[in-house]
């Protein structure tokens, strides 16, 4: 049986950036996924803003740990070669109604630590963001607001974590949790695997999780947000997230651009009870349509190339994270309900955890060997002329463009394919070249994409998925064709 | 870097850009160049393995890639270079481009004319917005056409086709053919949107419902589609509470219309109309950067390669006397799309081609009609008019303007088209 020291249940955010600060230390640590890649629940589907830290509740984990990982994520970036962008946030007011709120949310920030919060009337508004609504009153600017990639953080901290010697099982669902003697035995589908320590970072499933030791104290309660994506052509509608002003649920919709030079719109907060029900519905995306169009009117609804929705995976009854040990359970932690600002919070999560782990008597020896940085995957489309020529001269598979909307090449997606993280899914090759999520969301590309992925994994096409268990791309070849032949 | 030079460059080997590059060459272009970002020429050509291409143009009924060999084999024969598996990164209004491929590496082409026929996209699910989850199992019609025809794969067995475009329509006999089952076909719209022989050996002759004034509300199934719900819409296409009904099936196909790519247009500057979403042209196909041509469905949708052909005849002649300094760009007459008609293409007649040769007009009517006159009208004056038994959104309207029509007609005066009851 394999015996480890600490065990991580899930691989989003959370346990990403677990293992990463885990990683540091001469510790036998091993991640486990139930889904065939990292960054695959909670994780891929959000606003991926860094939130400087002004609406959470003064002294909750949300507003300690928002602010603190706030301060993190430039330099983690940096290490981790994630993009991170530090143009600050708006809050801006549309009605006279939402005047006051943003004093209180100023007010808020202060008393959590925040700097650089500033109420801005109207012609600085305008002057910042040029098409917002001209009838709005005003807006909080948070100069420490940022946006970043959350999966490709996922990605990059579950990479140098896996480069630091981490074990990471993908496709492997915890069944049960069996207590014995101070160590747990994590029931998987053909074996058990032995742990000093457990970590709960299940997202969604965080509570299934921690109900197989006992009981929780907080229950999941999902929360659906709905957003829609623009085409690249809408680039500098607005230059940094803008909110509108919060209601009870949520922060309110946002519009921002993205890492990857789109721009998105939402979410909109919705509680329901499947919590792998990420189905987008007509009159949610019509609410963030309304919000977002009142917020910037010349939103063109023809550059729309797709829209998704996302769970927050929330704990009831706290309404804020639940972090740490569980009550007469020796060496298993919870860190749970890690809904929004749980991307912002994450690094700090992780350096909190392994303070509780330690305080548990996990023993922390600094790895000599530690190796802070990771360099990402080469992204092409974004080199200057220059750089593209070189790397062309230097390997000609960067000649081979296979997702023209993006100008993904060849090179990439087999660069993907042997990373320390391994892709195996199609949904998991898009978040890290981008092959596919351009204006023609893969209608060009796929086959010839499949054809690379078969290749170079040694497999047939129809078994690639798109995103695990089930979700075949073709369900065989034709009667009489022959296999193969999709790269030639 | 290396560079080149060519008189005229052609972008895309598709039937536009291989009509402009054969044409091209035979009016005199020295080098013409054509790149290609697909590892074969022919285009979408390649793909369409059914028959019913050139029957205007050749008097017979070829397949896709018997009507592409035509060309190819021609433009060979004629000299014209071509790059394959090359994209073109950059267009600069100076007709400068930037290309990438395996072999050359990156290269400059510094060209005479360029001929842009780069086709067009399909709409994909996206555009129309169909709430639900997103699994696999969702294609556009032409992709899928692409795995079965090409690449030998099946999509799925249980199949619904959401748009009643002929690509669609297509599918849904050579999915059922290959034994699949296609359960129905949907169209928001309350008349189908592909061509009518489409229509009746595609749909009626494999026994395949087409239900229209329908549209999917939801796709179900998390990992791969297992359903979608269908439900009638009102006039304004939106959908009827209460007339939800559910469609099991493993597979999506979406057939709902086809965007001209004008990515690399608009780099270069070339005005795009925003009607069609191709560039503005005139008779000769120059765009509004002198030197840049466009033909095809990068100008707008064409449901008849035959006339792609003999449009993009038209730019590679342009091209050719643009690259070696014979083009004649004089005083012009603007075209205005009038009643029931969505748009006019070219946007332009030059007063001196108009009055040495006949012109070729195309146009969409706005909805079905009978009986019918197409107009051709000037300051109250009418210049010319045709009738028509009937007119379909699907089907073009083709209008041929003989020459001397505009005889009189001051440079920049506006001619309107426009369609009356007979």
């Amino acid at each position: 049986m394999s015996s480890y020291d600490v065990a991580i249940i899930g691989a989003g955010i959370s346990g990403s950036a677990i293992a990463r600060e885990l990683s540091k230390y001469e510790l036998n640590t091993v991640v486990i996924e139930a889904e065939d890649d990292v960054a695959s629940g909670t994780t891929k589907a959000n606003t991926a803003i860094v939130h400087a830290g002004y609406d959470a509740v003064p002294g909750s984990w949300k507003a300690r740990m928002n602010l603190v990982g706030s301060r993190m994520y430039e330099m983690l970036c940096a290490d981790l070669d994630v993009p991170y962008h530090r143009t600050g946030t708006l809050v801006v007011a549309l009605e006279r109604d939402q005047a006051p709120l943003l004093e209180e949310l100023r007010e808020r920030g202060e008393v959590n630590g925040v700097e650089g919060l500033e109420l801005l009337d109207k012609g600085r508004l305008l002057e910042m963001e040029p098409n917002i609504n001209p009838e709005a009153l005003g807006a909080l600017y948070a100069s420490t607001g940022a946006y970043t990639c959350p999966w490709e953080m996922s990605i990059a901290l579950m990479e140098n974590a896996v480069e630091n010697g981490t074990e990471l099982l993908l496709g492997e669902k915890v069944l049960d949790i069996e207590e014995e003697g101070g160590h747990f035995g994590l029931v998987l589908k053909d074996r058990t695997i032995r742990s000093k320590y457990v970590v709960n970072a299940a997202g969604l499933s965080a509570d299934k999780v921690a109900s197989m030791v006992g009981d929780p104290g907080f229950r999941i309660a999902p929360r659906r947000g709905e957003y829609w994506l623009f085409d690249k052509n809408t680039e500098g509608l607005v230059t940094r997230p803008v909110f509108t002003a919060p209601t009870p649920l949520s922060k309110g919709v946002v519009i921002t651009p993205t890492a990857d030079g789109n721009i998105m719109a939402g979410p909109n907060a919705e509680n329901i009870d499947d919590p792998s029900d990420v189905s987008t519905t007509q009159q949610g995306l019509d609410k963030v349509w309304n919000d977002a169009v009142k917020l910037v009117p010349s939103l063109p609804r023809r550059s729309a190339i797709t829209n998704f929705a996302g769970l927050r995976a929330a704990a009831s009854p706290q309404a804020d994270f639940v972090i740490g040990p569980m009550q007469g359970h020796f060496g298993f932690f919870n860190t749970a309900g890690i809904e929004s600002p749980g991307l912002t919070a994450a690094p700090a999560i992780a350096a909190a955890l392994t303070g509780m782990l330690k305080d548990a008597g996990l023993a922390l020896e600094k790895k000599r060997s530690w190796k802070p940085k990771r360099k990402g995957l080469v992204h092409f489309a974004g080199l200057s002329r220059q750089e593209q020529d070189r790397l062309v001269m230097e390997d000609h598979r960067y000649g081979h463009v296979i997702c023209r909307c993006e100008t993904v090449t060849e090179a990439e997606i087999i660069e993907a394919l042997r990373r320390p993280v391994p892709c195996r899914t199609m949904d998991g090759l898009k978040r890290r070249t981008r092959l596919g999520a351009g204006r023609c969301q893969s209608g060009f590309c796929s086959p010839r994409a499949l054809g690379i992925v078969a290749r170079e994994l040694g497999v047939t096409v129809d078994s690639i998925s798109k995103n695990g268990d089930g979700s075949f791309y073709v369900t065989g070849l034709l009667d009489g064709a022959e296999g193969g032949g999709l790269d030639d | 870097m290396t560079e080149l030079i060519a008189d005229v460059v052609v972008i895309g080997a598709g039937p536009a850009g291989l009509a402009a590059a054969i044409k091209a060459k035979q009016e005199g272009a020295a080098r013409v160049m054509v790149l290609e970002r697909d590892r074969e020429l022919g285009g979408i050509l390649q793909q369409c393995i059914h028959n019913g291409f050139g029957l205007h143009l050749f008097g017979t009924e070829l397949t896709g890639p018997e009507y592409a060999f035509r060309f190819i084999d021609e433009a060979l024969k004629e000299g014209v270079e071509f790059m394959l598996d090359t994209m073109v990164l950059e267009i600069g209004a100076d007709r400068t481009i930037i290309a990438l491929n395996e072999n050359r590496g990156m290269f400059r082409i510094g060209a005479g004319a360029v001929v842009l026929a780069m086709g067009c996209r399909e709409r994909n699910r996206g555009a129309v917005t169909i709430p639900g989850t997103r699994p696999a199992g969702v294609f556009t019609a032409g992709a899928a056409q692409r795995l079965v025809n090409m690449e030998g794969y099946m999509p799925g067995k249980k199949v619904v086709i959401l748009g009643s475009g002929d690509i669609g329509l297509i599918m849904a006999r050579r999915m059922t053919w290959e034994g699949a089952k296609v359960e129905a076909v949907l169209e928001i719209l309350p008349f189908p949107s592909g061509l009518t022989r489409n229509l009746v050996q595609c749909l009626n002759d494999q026994g395949i419902p087409l239900h229209l004034g329908n549209t999917v509300v939801k796709v179900h199934g998390l990992r791969r589609v297992e359903g979608v719900t269908a439900a009638k819409v009102d006039e304004k296409l939106r959908p009827i509470p209460g007339t939800e009904w559910f469609i099991p099936c493993d597979t999506l196909l979406l057939s709902i219309g086809l965007i001209p790519e004008n990515e690399l247009s608009r780099m270069a500057g070339v005005r795009i109309d925003p009607v069609t979403g191709g560039p503005v042209v005139t008779d000769d196909m120059e765009t509004s950067v002198k030197g840049i041509f466009a033909c095809g469905n990068v100008v707008h949708v064409h449901d008849l390669v035959d006339n792609v052909t003999m449009e993009s005849r038209i730019a590679g002649e342009g091209a050719a006397k643009a690259a070696t300094g014979r083009i004649a760009r004089g005083g012009s007459v603007n075209t205005l799309a009038g009643e029931n008609i969505r748009y006019v293409v070219p946007h332009r007649l030059g007063l001196k081609n108009s009055s040495e040769r006949d012109t070729t007009l195309y146009m969409r009517v706005v909805k079905p009609v009978e009986k019918v006159r197409v107009e051709v009208v000037s300051e109250g004056r009418l210049l010319h008019s045709k009738s028509e038994r009937v007119l379909k959104p699907a089907e073009m309207l083709v209008l041929k303007l003989p020459k001397g029509k505009l005889e009189g007609l001051g440079d920049g005066k506006e001619v309107e088209f426009r369609i009356n009851a007979d």
